[in-house]
């Protein structure tokens, strides 16, 4: 016990909250994001039956048009991040999806998964993709591949994870000049960095200063079925009312919600 | 129960053991050896280098590990000492520039993230607190190649079952996990994962 007691013990690290406020009114649909996320997380491009369903996008951009009306909204969906009740992670029976205590990003193991897919079924967003295929890239293609992240096998679930590698990155940044702790911006998820409008605002939601926080308590901004109670850490804002209409009822009110099976 | 039968189940008891204990790691590992010959304990002690003589940071925090051949060079273009493994090592690598392919004791699986600053720099930890006494080996052993996973046996450990397991001796996820909770460091999977 003696030997125990010299251990030294650090500090205890800083607690985060990583979340994104994506503005709508921004988004040009031009799919960016979508292209930077593949190329950051060694998303090959699948076979020629990868559809829509099969094939594997992290993030998607989804168009969405009001009722009797020519107003168009791009709507960009990856994995909402959910903080309060996260329902990928309760019917996981395999442990493998975990929301981490310190930055708040879910995440999936997918050397733990075994492919049942009940977290795509609890995913109230869809944000999860299976791997129908075995990853492979065309010749000469893999010496792009990110050395961060490690491909992912046929039979299991990939959602995004906020570009882990990135958070590794910076770290390790951080660490060569002997800081624990990261400076606000020093880590940025691949579609942040790629949006053409920088329609999306990353950042510390557990830091009330920080520009996300600001942007996330604000009237405009929104979160994807709020009354889940999920509590997303992705936000949304936009100033036309009818997408904030939109989101609010979610489809349709929860008292009118069909439910089958 | 008869006296016969107690010894009959005892005897393929022990069998079943030492087939497991024994005979099984010798036949699960392919030993492989290095491709030049290379004494830490001559370079930290008669030369009085250090570990980040060779074995140094890269600016952006991650770390280079095994030297290229050019750290090598500025001491190496002509024979230092006297031995035949140096005499080798000049005539088959330096001579017609060729990088040395190394094998790494310490290679972890490829989803496996570890970042030596954040150990090193902002943790304080010695490279011997999880690598051992390498800097006092006077040669370098063979590399155990784990026939189905590819994996170094240094990664488990030499000692099969563990017992008496001392910091230095195997890099498993639990070993990591074991020092983590005894320093109270969080992490979630993606922390060590990728």
């Amino acid at each position: 016990m003696a030997a125990q007691a010299k251990i030294p013990t650090p500090p205890p690290q800083k607690q985060r909250r990583y979340g994104m406020v994506i503005d709508l009114d921004r988004c040009t649909g031009c799919g960016a994001c979508m292209t930077a996320c593949a190329v950051e997380n060694n998303v090959p491009s699948g076979p020629p039956e990868a559809d829509e369903r099969k094939g594997i996008n992290l993030m998607r951009v989804f168009t969405v048009r009001e009722r009797n009306s020519r107003r168009t909204a791009f709507i960009p969906i990856l994995c909402m991040q959910c903080g309060d009740r996260t329902p990928c992670e309760t019917v996981c029976p395999q442990q493998a999806v975990e929301v981490d205590p310190l930055t708040g990003i879910v995440e999936q193991m997918p050397q733990r998964c075994l492919g049942c897919r009940y977290c795509m079924a609890a995913c109230p967003y869809q944000a999860r993709t299976f791997n129908w295929w075995d990853p492979a890239w065309p010749a000469g293609m893999e010496t792009t591949l990110n050395p961060g992240v490690a491909p992912r096998m046929r039979g299991v679930v990939e959602k995004c994870d906020l570009c882990h590698s990135r958070l590794h990155a910076a770290e390790d940044r951080a660490a060569a000049e002997g800081r624990r702790d990261l400076n606000p911006g020093e880590y940025v998820p691949a579609c942040v960095e790629a949006c053409p409008t920088q329609a999306i605002v990353f950042g510390d939601l557990a830091d009330k200063a920080s520009e996300v926080s600001r942007l996330a308590a604000q009237p405009e901004s929104f979160r994807w079925l709020e009354r889940l109670g999920t509590g997303p850490k992705v936000y949304y804002r936009t100033r036309r009312r009818w997408v904030r209409d939109l989101a609010r009822q979610g489809g349709a009110a929860p008292n009118q919600e069909v439910t089958r099976g | 129960m008869n006296l016969r039968s107690v010894f009959s189940f005892l005897a393929g008891l022990a069998g079943m053991l030492a087939l497991g204990w024994l005979v099984f790691p010798a036949v699960l590992y392919e030993r492989i050896p290095q491709p030049a010959q290379f004494s830490h304990q001559v370079h930290t002690g008669e030369a009085g280098m250090s570990c980040s003589d060779c074995h140094a940071f890269r600016d952006d925090g991650s770390f280079a590990g095994i030297p290229r051949l050019e750290t090598c060079l500025p001491c190496h273009t002509e024979p230092a000492g006297e031995t035949p493994q140096e005499k080798h090592f000049i005539e088959a690598f330096v001579t017609p520039h060729r990088e040395v392919p190394w094998l790494v004791y310490s290679r972890q699986p490829d989803n496996v993230r570890f970042s030596h600053a954040r150990h090193v720099k902002v943790g304080e930890m010695a490279c011997e607190d999880c690598h051992g006494a390498v800097g006092e080996s006077a040669r370098l052993k063979d590399f155990q190649r784990n026939r189905i996973s590819g994996y170094s046996r240094d990664i488990w450990g030499p000692r099969m079952l563990r017992i008496g397991w001392k910091p230095g001796e195997g890099m498993k996820m639990s070993d990591c996990e074991d020092c983590h909770r005894q320093r109270s460091v969080v992490a979630g999977c993606l922390g060590c994962h990728k």
